[in-house]
């Protein structure tokens, strides 16, 4: 018996975004990381419907982490301090494909470091790696505004993603992204509606919906996983139906969000295994979860998590056939 | 929605004129001013007044396709007038056949001459159908139905995919006597149409029809979109340059969750749904 076509197939598809600039485009990034383009649901569809695959960026904090366990600190122990070591080790050892600098000491709670911090570890990264860069704010937005500026006319010239604007707060980085040829991470608490305003209002001060990546926020496993997959999903889904606001690629912070939950961390549980597994496993779930929803770019931190995800996605992305 | 502009039709004065003198001016203009409106296909009817009607469907085909690359709907009843448009035109975006009845008196095959000339122009090509057939156009539910569905099934036969099929139900004026009950048919046949086939066939309306003649044109008009995009209408031949009526479509639009809410949702509908 024949097994019928039940496939659907749609009209639109997911942005291709192209980051990172080589020589040949004023950068200094040896090569350029391409996301996007998917036509159709992951699982869904002929294999050239599938896009680009999706790629991963590990997380370089600029300043020495104060809270991470153990677990997660260990394979990092002697770069902790030196983020374009930190950087290469990622890439070299680890194979990520991006680099994702979380500007968290900036924040006034968590060590207040000023532009000029910022701007040295944003150019000894640059310097450190080749892959292109994510530079993504620490969240109070007083603060964001006064250093990210300077971040990203650190990093003019080599398209980097940059981040995050949010509904209240978009004018300063979205103007200032716009005139440094970056792209832009537009950010919405879980909130699809909201996140489609935000895209609306980027592209109002004339940026363009091409240079645009989403940030839905991000839950863990067990920690609001089903709202981060739904709001993934339905992005996708309004993606290939042709609403031109909402058809750009999707980032994950899958690195922080899993590391937060208590199962990933706590030594003391004797029930639960071993914690130095628990965390990578923890991530890595959460990810290959998230990835079936349709992301196009994940944010994670531990090498064996890493390693995990990476090989999922090649089973599941195999010659763009999903 | 698939938006199908009217307003490039002779039985517009402006238009006639246009089409008589030569005026590539008038038809750009009103181009422009559809597609930023946010016209997916933009009709193209050269009324009744052309004596060459088919050479007046060429030049306003040419005329359009110089400044403007919104896809066309060719309005008319006559094949040779279809076909004169098809010779001219890029329909690479998609182009619609507009209209055809089942079958007519004079021409029982009708529907398969469209069919054909669909096929031949690309495989975006998509056509309109009227419920009507040589008995005329039908005034009640059932037969309205049982029309669509012989045109269904007559697509499928042919290998024709129903999601290039538009059904046209024919609304009439309401200030008709004895039309107040047509609406309602409408609507009615309209329900029972989305399940002829699987994919659906689109369904579209000749929305200002309806008003012909009346007083409070547009509000008669707008009124009546909601009510049939609440009932599974996704296409309408309408005025796109009413304003009102194009944020009815996209508040219905969003009320069926067909787009995404946003505070903004008026003024990004075009740009969201346009081609």
């Amino acid at each position: 018996m024949p097994i019928p076509e039940i496939a659907e197939s749609f009209t639109g598809s997911v942005n291709r975004v192209t980051l990172g600039a080589t020589n040949e485009n004023g950068g200094s990034r040896s090569s350029t990381i391409t996301v996007g383009g998917a036509r159709n649901v992951v699982y869904g569809g002929s294999p050239d419907e599938a896009g680009e695959k999706p790629v991963i960026a590990m997380d370089v904090l600029d300043s020495r982490p104060g809270d991470w366990p153990d677990a997660l600190a260990e394979p990092y122990k002697s770069v902790l301090d030196s983020p374009g070591d930190w950087a290469k080790k990622c890439v070299e050892e680890y194979g990520a494909e991006l680099i994702c600098i979380k500007f968290e000491g900036i924040h006034p709670d968590k060590g207040d470091k000023d532009a000029s911090h910022a701007i040295k570890v944003t150019e000894q990264v640059l310097k450190a790696v080749s892959v292109p860069l994510i530079l993504w704010s620490c969240g109070y937005d007083e603060k964001d505004n006064q250093v990210m500026p300077k971040v990203s006319g650190a990093a003019k010239g080599e398209n980097c993603l940059i981040g995050t604007v949010t509904e209240d707060n978009y004018k300063s980085l979205t103007a200032i992204a716009l005139a440094d040829n970056h792209f832009l991470i537009t950010e919405a608490p879980l909130d699809i509606n909201i996140a489609k305003q935000v895209n609306i209002l980027a592209s109002d001060m004339g940026f363009p919906l091409e240079r645009i990546i989403t940030f839905q926020s991000t839950g863990a496993l067990g920690y609001g996983i089903e709202y981060a997959y739904s709001i993934q999903e339905r992005q996708r889904l309004a993606a290939l139906t042709g609403d031109k606001m909402m058809a750009m690629p999707a980032i994950c912070d899958v690195g922080y969000e899993s590391w937060r939950a208590k199962e990933a961390k706590l030594a003391d549980a004797p029930g639960w295994g071993e914690v130095v597994d628990r965390g990578p496993m923890w991530e890595a779930a959460t990810a290959v979860c998230l990835l079936q929803a349709g992301v196009d770019i994940i944010r994670m931190r531990h090498p064996r998590a890493v390693a995990t995800v990476k090989h999922f996605i090649s089973q599941v992305w195999r010659e763009g056939n999903p | 929605m698939i938006i199908i502009a009217e307003r490039i039709n002779g039985m517009f004065t402006n238009v006639k004129q246009a089409i008589a003198e030569k005026d590539k001016k008038v038809i750009q203009e009103l181009a422009k001013k559809q597609t930023e409106a946010g016209a997916t296909y933009m009709d193209v009817n050269v009324g009744t007044a052309a004596a060459d009607q088919a050479g007046a469907m060429q030049w306003l085909v040419e005329t359009i396709q110089e400044t403007c690359s919104t896809p066309l709907s060719l309005d008319s009843q006559k094949p040779d007038v279809i076909a004169a448009g098809l010779k001219v035109i890029n329909a690479e975006n998609g182009v619609i056949l507009n209209s055809t009845p089942l079958n007519k008196k004079s021409d029982e095959e009708i529907f398969d001459k469209y069919l054909e000339m669909a096929n031949q122009a690309g495989p975006k090509a998509s056509i309109i159908t009227l419920t009507m057939d040589k008995n005329g156009v039908p005034q009640d539910i059932d037969t309205r139905v049982a029309i669509a569905a012989e045109i269904v099934s007559k697509a499928m036969e042919k290998g024709f995919n129903t999601q290039r099929l538009f059904i046209d139900p024919i609304i009439l004026p309401v200030k008709v006597p004895n039309a107040q009950v047509q609406p309602g048919n409408i609507l009615a046949a309209m329900d029972q149409i989305r399940y002829l086939s699987e994919p659906a066939p689109h369904t579209t309306i000749g929305l200002s029809n309806l008003s012909q003649g009346a007083s409070e044109r547009s509000l008669i008009n707008r009124v009546f979109l909601a009510m049939a995009i609440s009932r599974g209408l996704d296409s309408a031949i309408v005025d796109v340059l009413d304003k009102d009526l194009m944020n009815v479509v996209a508040t219905a639009e969003m009320l069926m969750n067909k787009q995404i809410y946003s505070d903004s949702f008026l003024k990004v509908y075009s740009t969201a749904n346009g081609t």
